[in-house]
C-alpha cells in the first residue's frame, strides 16, 4: 500500500483532534499548552505533506512549518511563563478557576 | 469675502482652549483674563459683522460672508461657511453668551484650566452649528458639542451630575445617531452635502431611492431632542438643574437654539413639502410643549428646575413660530430664540447668584430677599418680566411676533386655534414668574439671609448687558427683525403661502 | 395760546413722564444721592404733561373735525407682512383722558408728598408712578392696536409694582400678583381680538379697522368675536365681573397708587378701550348688549358687597368696581359720550375720595372704620372735601356725579328697562353705602384707631395734601358742568346742544332725575337713620338679614371659588401635579424605563461570558463547524 496524501492528512486530523481535546477539556493548563503544542505539529505535518505532494519543487509548506515551530516554541515560552506566574500568584494553575476575565 | 471673518470666530475660542491647556504654569487669574479675550474678539468680530451685515431687500437668502473650499472631494464634503439673516444673529447670540459666561464663571475655582478650556471649545462647537452651510461639517460640529457639556455637568455640576450628564449624552447621541441617518440618506439620494444646494434646487434633487418623509424626520429627531419637543424633553430639566451656572446658561441660551435653527435650515428649507403635510402633527406637539410645560413648571419648587421647565414651554413658541410656517410666524421664532437665549440665559445667571450667596434652592425656604440684595431682585424682576412677556423687553415683542405671525398664517389649516391655546402659555407663565418672584424675592425678610452677599461689580456687569439686550430688541425690534427677515423670506417663498 | 401744539410738543406729553422715569431710576438715586429730588422731578413731569395737554385740547377743540394728524414712524416692518407704525391719534376722546390722566396724576403726585414723605421707597415710588403716568399717556395717545397692548400690560405691570410697592407685606405681594394674573385672562381676550382682527384686515391701525367695519369689510361673527375679545380685555382692567376680584385686594397699595391707578385712571382703561374702538361694538349688536349686561350687573352686584365692608378703601374699591360698571352700562346703552363723560366725572371724586381716605389713615394709622368716628372736628378739610365727593358720586344735583348719572339712566331707560331698575337700586345702594363711610368716620366720636396711636390724637394732613384734595374738590363739583350745555356729548359725537341755564335748572322739569334724587336722598337718609342717629340699630338691622349679610361680606365666596377650588384645587393640586406626576413618572419613567431595559438585558446576556477560557474554545470550534456544515449543506 502506498502511503498518499491522505494517510498524513488523516494523521494530522488525528493528532489535532486528540490536541483539541486536551486542550479544550483537560484542566492543567500545562496540559493544556501541550495540548496547543500537539494542534500545532498536527499543523506542521499538514503543510509538509501538501507541500510535498501539491507543489514538490517549492519548499513553502517546509519554510512555513520552521516559521511555525520557531514561534510555536516562543509561545511556550511565554505561556509557560504565564502559568508560573499564575502558579505564584495562586497556587494553583485549574484553568476553570482562571476567569478574571468573566464579566 | 476676503477675509474668513467666521473662520476667525469659529476657532479663537478653541485656540484659546488650546492655549490655556497647554502653556504651561498659568495662574487662574490669568487663565480667565485669556478665556475673557479669546471670547471677547469673537463678539467683537460678530458685531462687526452684524453692522456690515447687508440687509436690502434684494440680497434677501444671499449668504454673506461666505467661505468655501474643498474638504474631503472623494464624498464631496466641503469646509463650506456662511451666514444669512437667520443663522447670524444667532451667531452674535453664541459669541455674546459665550463671553458673558466667562465673565459668570469668574469665581469657579476648581480645575480652573481645564473648566475654561471645555467652555471654550462649546462656543466653538456651537458657532460651528450656526456658520456650517455643509452637512457634514454641520454634523461634526453637531457631536463636538456634547463632549465638553458632559464634562462640564459631570465635574462641576451638583445633585445628581453624573446621572443628568450621562443622560444628556445618551439622549443627545441617541438623536444625533438618527440625524446622521438623515444626512446619509440624503447624500445618497442627492448626492450632495451642501445645505445651500439642496435648498436651492428643492425636491428635484431627491432621486426615488427614498422617500423624502423618513429622512425628514430622522433629521427632525435630532433637532426635536435639542430644542426640546414634547416627549423627547426630559433630558433638559437635568441637564440644567444639575449643571453648573454657566452650563445652564449655556446650554439655555445657544445649545438649544441649535435646535430651531436646524429644524428652519433643513427640515423646512430642504423638505418645504413634508413640513407642509405633517405641519399639523408638529403644532400639536408645539401646543403641547407651551401649556404642558408651563404647567408642569407651575409645580416645581427647585429654582433651576423652575427656570429650565419653562425654557421648555418657551421653546414651544420656536416650534410654533416654525411650523405655522408664515413668513412672520418663522420670523417671530427666530426673535423667539434670541430672546429666550438673552432672558433665561439672565435668569438661570441671576438663579446662580441667588444659589451662590444664599446657599439656598429650594423656593419654599427662600424668601423676602428683595430687601435683603436688592440689586439682584430688581434684574430678577426685570428678567421674569421677559420671561413672561411684558412689553418694552424682547420676550413680548418675540411672542406677539409669533402669535400674530401663526394667527395670520393661510398655509397650515387651523392653525389659528392652535395659537389661541398656545396663548394660555403666556397667561401661565405669569402665574409662575410671579409666583417665583413672590417666594423668592417678597414677602417679610427672613433672618437667615441677613448679610447674604448682593451682587459684586463683574456680576452688576453682566447683568446690565443682558438686561441693556433684552431692553434694546424690546424697545426696537426692527434691528433683529430686520436680519432675520432677510434669512427668512426665502425660504417662505418656498412654502409659496 | 392762539397757535396750535407744534407736533414734536406732543410727544412730549408722553417723553416728560418717561424722561422722569428714566431719570429717577438711572441718576437721581444711584448717581445723585438724591431721592427727595424724585417728587420734584415727578412733579415737574406731569405738571409739564398737564400744560401740554390743556395745549392739545384748545388745539383739537379749533382744529378740523376736532382731530390733529400726527405723522407716524416705524417701529416693526417687516416688508409686504407687517406694518406697524408708531404714531398718535389725537382726537377728542384722547384730549379727555389726557386732561384727566395729567390732571388726576398731578394731584395725586402732590399729595404724596405728604403722604409718602417718611416712606423709604420714596424715590422707586415716584419712579413706578412716573412710568405709570408715561404708560398710561401712551395708552390713550397711541393709534395702533398693537402698541395699544403694549401700554396697556405696562399700566398693568406698574398697577402689580405698585400694588406690592410694600412687598415685604403677605397680603401686598399676594394682591399683587392676583391683579396681574387676574388682568391678564382678560388681556388674553385682547390679544386674541388683536390676532383675529390683524389676520382679517392685515392692518393693526385703528382708524383703518374702523373704516373696515364702517365699510362692512369685516363683520358678522368676526365682528362679534373680535368685539367681545376686547371686552374681555376691559373686564379684567376695568375689574368688571366675573373678573372684578382683584382690584378690592388692590387696596395693599400705597393710598393714593389706588386714587391715581385703581380709581381714577388705569381701570377706566376698560372703558377707554371700548370707547376707542367703539365702531366695531356699533356693528355688533349682539357684543353691545354683553357690555350693558355685564356692566348693569357689575353695577349692582358690587354695590351689594360694598354695603357691609368694614375697611374704608374696600367700601371705596367696591364703588369703584360699581361705578366702572355704569360706564359700560352707559356705552353699551348710550353710546361713547355717555361713558367717557362718567369716566371724567368719576375719575375726579373717586380720586377725591382715596385721598380723603388717605388723609384719614394718615391722622388714624388705620382703614378700619370701626376705630374712626369723631373726625369732623379735627379734620376739617377732609371732611368737606370727602362729603362733597360723597354727594358727587350719589348724583345729587347739582354735583357733578349727578350729570353722568343722569345721562346713563336715561339711555339705559330707553333701551333696556331691566338694567335700569337695577341702575335706579344702584343709585340707592351708592348714597347709602357712601353716607355708611361719612357718619362712621367723620360722625360720632373717636374709637381709636391703631393700639399702637391711641394716645396720640388724630390731626389735619398737611397742606401739601389738603391742597390737591380741595383742587379736586371743586372739580367734583363743577366737572359735570361742561355737559350742562351739551357741550362735552357733542364733542365725542352725541347729543344735543343747548343754553347753559337752561340745561343747569331745565333738568329738573324732567321726572327721571327726580326718581334717581329722591333714591339718592332715601340712601342718604337711611344711613344716617343707622350710623349717625341709631334710629335703627345696625347689628340688628345686620342680624335680621344675616344671611345676605354674610353672602356680601364673604363677597358671594368667589375669593374661595377662584382661589381655594379653581386656582389650587383643579388647577394647581389637580391638573398641574398630576400633569407633573405624568412627567416625571411617564415620559421620564419611559425614557429611564428603556435605559432599565437595556442594561436588563445586558445583565441577562453577559451571564454567557463566563470568563472559562476553554468554554469559549468549545463555542469557537461549534462554530467553525457550524460554518463548515452550512458550506457543505448548501456551498
Amino acid at each position: 500500500m502506498e502511503v498518499g496524501l491522505e494517510h498524513y492528512l488523516i494523521l494530522s486530523t488525528v493528532l489535532f483532534s486528540i490536541g483539541l481535546y486536551g486542550a479544550l477539556s483537560k484542566r492543567s493548563a500545562v496540559v493544556i499548552l501541550m495540548s496547543i503544542e500537539i494542534m500545532l505539529a498536527a499543523v506542521t505535518v499538514t503543510m509538509v505533506a501538501f507541500s510535498r505532494y501539491i507543489v514538490p519543487t517549492e519548499l513553502t509548506g517546509q519554510i512555513f512549518t520552521i516559521f511555525i515551530i520557531v514561534v510555536a516554541a516562543a509561545e511556550a515560552a511565554v505561556g509557560l511563563a504565564i502559568i508560573i506566574a499564575i502558579y505564584r500568584r495562586r497556587e494553583n494553575i485549574d484553568a476553570s478557576k482562571i476567569d478574571l476575565l468573566k464579566w | 469675502m476676503d477675509f474668513n471673518y467666521l473662520t476667525l470666530i469659529i476657532f479663537l475660542p478653541v485656540a484659546g482652549a488650546i492655549v490655556i491647556s497647554l502653556v504651561p504654569g498659568l495662574s487662574s487669574k490669568l487663565i480667565r483674563y485669556i478665556a475673557s479675550l479669546f471670547t471677547f474678539i469673537p463678539l467683537a468680530i460678530s458685531i462687526f459683522l452684524f453692522i456690515a451685515f447687508d440687509r436690502s431687500t434684494s440680497v434677501a437668502g444671499t449668504i454673506q460672508f461666505e467661505e468655501l473650499s474643498p474638504w474631503i472631494s472623494a464624498i464631496n464634503a466641503n469646509y463650506h461657511l456662511g451666514v444669512d439673516g437667520l443663522s447670524l444673529p444667532l451667531v452674535l447670540l453664541t459669541t455674546l453668551i459665550g463671553f458673558l459666561v466667562v465673565l459668570i464663571s469668574w469665581k469657579i475655582n476648581t480645575r480652573v484650566r481645564e473648566y475654561f478650556a471645555w467652555l471654550l471649545l462649546l462656543e466653538t462647537s456651537i458657532l460651528g452649528v450656526f456658520c456650517s452651510l455643509d452637512l457634514l461639517l454641520f454634523f461634526i460640529f453637531w457631536e463636538i458639542e456634547v463632549i465638553p457639556m458632559y464634562f462640564l455637568i459631570s465635574i462641576w455640576g451638583a445633585g445628581r451630575k453624573e446621572y443628568s450628564a450621562i443622560k444628556y449624552v445618551v439622549y443627545t447621541l441617541f438623536g444625533s445617531a438618527l440625524m446622521l441617518a438623515g444626512i446619509l440618506s440624503l447624500y445618497f439620494t442627492t448626492g450632495s452635502l451642501s445645505i445651500i444646494d439642496m435648498t436651492h434646487s428643492g425636491s428635484a434633487m431627491v432621486q426615488s431611492l427614498m422617500p423624502a418623509a423618513p429622512i425628514f424626520f430622522m433629521l427632525l429627531a435630532g433637532f426635536a431632542i435639542k430644542l426640546p419637543v414634547f416627549p423627547l424633553h426630559t433630558w433638559l430639566p437635568d441637564a440644567h438643574t444639575d449643571a453648573p451656572t454657566a452650563g445652564s446658561v449655556v446650554l439655555a441660551g445657544t445649545l438649544i437654539k441649535m435646535g430651531g435653527y436646524g429644524m428652519i435650515r433643513v427640515c423646512v428649507g430642504i423638505f418645504p413639502q413634508v413640513a407642509q403635510d405633517y405641519a399639523q402633527l408638529l403644532l400639536a406637539l408645539a401646543v403641547i410643549n407651551i401649556v404642558y410645560g408651563a404647567a408642569v413648571t407651575l409645580r416645581q419648587t427647585d429654582l433651576k428646575r423652575l427656570i429650565a421647565y419653562s425654557s421648555i414651554s418657551h421653546m414651544g413658541f420656536v416650534l410654533l413660530g416654525i411650523f405655522a410656517l408664515g413668513e412672520l410666524s418663522m420670523v417671530g421664532a427666530g426673535l423667539q430664540m434670541f430672546s429666550h437665549g438673552i432672558v433665561t440665559g439672565l435668569l438661570f445667571a441671576v438663579t446662580g447668584l441667588v444659589m451662590h450667596n444664599t446657599g439656598e434652592r429650594n423656593i419654599g425656604k427662600l424668601g423676602g430677599l428683595a430687601k435683603q440684595i436688592p440689586f439682584i431682585a430688581v434684574i430678577f424682576t426685570i428678567g421674569g418680566l421677559a420671561s413672561m412677556g411684558v412689553p418694552g423687553t424682547s420676550g413680548f415683542i418675540a411672542e406677539v411676533t409669533v402669535f400674530i405671525g401663526a394667527f395670520s398664517s393661510n398655509i397650515v389649516d387651523g392653525v389659528n386655534v392652535y395659537t389661541i391655546i398656545s396663548m394660555l402659555g403666556i397667561l401661565l407663565a405669569a402665574a409662575y414668574i410671579l409666583w417665583l418672584l413672590r417666594g423668592v424675592f417678597f414677602n417679610h425678610p427672613l433672618e437667615k439671609f441677613n448679610g447674604t452677599a448682593d451682587a459684586d461689580r463683574l456680576e452688576k456687569t453682566y447683568c446690565a448687558i443682558f438686561v441693556a439686550a433684552i431692553l434694546v430688541i424690546g424697545m426696537y425690534p426692527m434691528i433683529l427683525t430686520d436680519v432675520i427677515r432677510t434669512g427668512i423670506t426665502p425660504i417662505a417663498n418656498l412654502l409659496g403661502g | 395760546m392762539d397757535m396750535p401744539i407744534p407736533n414734536i410738543l406732543i410727544w412730549f406729553i408722553f417723553l416728560l413722564p418717561l424722561a422722569s422715569f428714566v431719570l429717577i431710576s438711572f441718576f437721581t438715586k444711584p448717581i445723585l444721592k438724591k431721592p427727595r429730588l424724585s417728587g420734584y422731578l415727578t412733579i415737574g413731569a406731569v405738571a409739564g404733561s398737564l400744560t401740554l395737554s390743556i395745549w392739545t385740547l384748545i388745539s383739537i377743540l379749533r382744529a378740523e373735525g376736532h382731530e390733529l394728524v400726527i405723522p407716524d414712524f416705524n417701529w416693526l416692518t417687516i416688508n409686504g407682512v407687517i406694518n406697524i407704525q408708531v404714531g398718535l391719534v389725537m382726537d377728542t376722546l384722547t384730549a379727555v383722558m389726557l386732561i384727566v390722566v395729567t390732571t388726576v396724576s398731578l394731584m395725586v403726585q402732590i399729595y404724596s408728598q405728604g403722604y409718602m414723605h417718611s416712606d423709604p421707597g420714596y424715590h422707586r415710588y415716584y419712579a413706578f408712578m412716573s412710568l405709570f403716568t408715561a404708560s398710561m399717556l401712551g395708552l390713550v395717545m397711541v393709534n395702533n392696536l398693537l402698541l395699544m397692548y403694549v401700554f396697556w400690560e405696562l399700566v398693568g405691570l406698574c398697577s402689580y409694582l405698585l400694588i406690592g410697592f410694600w412687598f415685604h407685606k403677605p397680603e401686598a405681594a399676594k394682591a399683587a400678583k392676583k391683579a396681574f394674573i387676574v388682568t391678564r385672562i382678560g388681556d388674553f381676550g385682547f390679544l386674541a381680538a388683536i390676532l383675529l382682527l390683524f389676520s382679517q384686515t392685515g392692518t393693526l391701525d385703528i382708524a383703518q379697522i374702523h373704516s373696515l367695519a364702517l365699510t362692512g369689510a369685516i363683520g358678522g361673527t368676526i365682528l362679534m368675536w373680535a368685539a367681545i375679545g376686547i371686552f374681555l380685555g376691559a373686564v379684567g382692567k376695568s375689574a368688571q365681573f366675573p373678573l372684578h376680584v382683584w382690584l378690592p385686594d388692590a387696596m395693599e397699595g400705597p393710598t393714593p397708587v389706588s386714587a391715581l391707578i385703581h380709581a381714577a385712571t388705569m381701570v377706566a382703561a376698560g372703558v377707554f378701550l371700548v370707547a376707542r374702538m367703539f365702531p366695531i361694538f356699533e356693528h355688533s349688536p349682539d357684543a353691545l348688549l354683553i357690555v350693558a349686561t355685564i356692566g348693569g350687573f357689575t353695577a349692582i352686584f358690587a354695590a351689594s358687597m360694598g354695603l357691609v365692608m368694614n375697611d374704608i378703601k374696600r367700601v371705596l374699591a367696591y364703588s369703584t368696581v360699581s361705578q366702572l360698571g355704569y360706564m359700560m352700562l352707559g356705552l353699551g346703552t348710550g353710546g361713547v359720550a355717555i361713558g367717557i363723560i362718567h369716566l371724567f366725572n368719576h375719575a375726579f371724586f373717586k380720586a377725591l375720595l382715596f385721598l380723603g381716605a388717605g388723609s384719614i389713615n394718615h391722622a388714624t394709622g388705620t382703614f378700619d372704620m370701626r376705630r374712626m368716628g369723631g373726625l369732623r372736628k379735627v379734620m376739617p378739610w377732609t371732611y368737606f372735601t370727602f362729603l362733597i365727593a360723597s354727594l358727587s358720586i350719589s348724583g345729587i344735583w347739582p354735583l357733578a356725579g349727578f350729570w353722568s348719572k343722569d345721562e346713563i339712566l336715561v339711555s339705559t331707560f330707553d333701551s333696556q328697562p331691566v338694567l335700569f331698575y337695577l341702575a335706579m337700586a344702584t343709585v340707592f345702594m351708592t348714597a347709602f353705602y357712601m353716607f355708611r363711610v361719612v357718619f362712621l368716620t367723620f360722625g360720632g366720636k373717636y374709637r381709636g384707631g391703631t393700639s399702637s396711636q391711641t394716645d396720640t390724637r388724630p390731626h389735619e394732613s398737611p397742606m401739601v395734601m389738603i391742597i390737591p384734595m380741595v383742587i379736586l374738590s371743586v372739580l367734583a363739583i363743577c366737572s359735570g358742568w361742561f355737559n350742562v350745555t351739551g357741550d362735552f356729548g357733542h364733542l365725542l359725537g352725541h347729543g344735543a346742544e343747548h343754553g347753559f341755564i337752561e340745561g343747569f335748572f331745565g333738568i329738573l322739569t324732567h321726572p327721571l332725575p327726580w326718581i334717581s334724587l329722591i333714591m339718592a336722598f332715601a340712601g342718604i337718609l337711611l344711613a344716617y337713620a343707622i350710623y349717625s342717629k341709631n334710629w335703627i340699630s345696625a347689628t340688628k338691622v345686620r342680624k335680621f338679614f344675616s344671611p345676605i349679610h354674610t353672602m356680601f361680606f364673604r363677597k358671594y365666596w368667589m375669593d374661595e371659588l377662584y382661589e381655594d377650588i379653581i386656582g389650587e384645587k383643579i388647577l394647581n393640586k389637580g391638573i398641574f401635579a398630576r400633569l407633573k406626576l405624568f412627567d416625571s413618572k411617564l415620559v421620564d419613567g419611559a425614557v429611564n424605563g428603556v435605559a432599565e431595559a437595556v442594561m436588563t438585558m445586558g445583565r441577562a446576556i453577559r451571564q454567557v461570558q463566563t470568563g472559562q477560557l476553554q468554554l469559549y474554545g468549545i463555542f469557537i470550534i461549534l462554530g467553525v463547524l457550524a460554518i463548515a456544515i452550512g458550506l457543505i449543506l448548501w456551498g
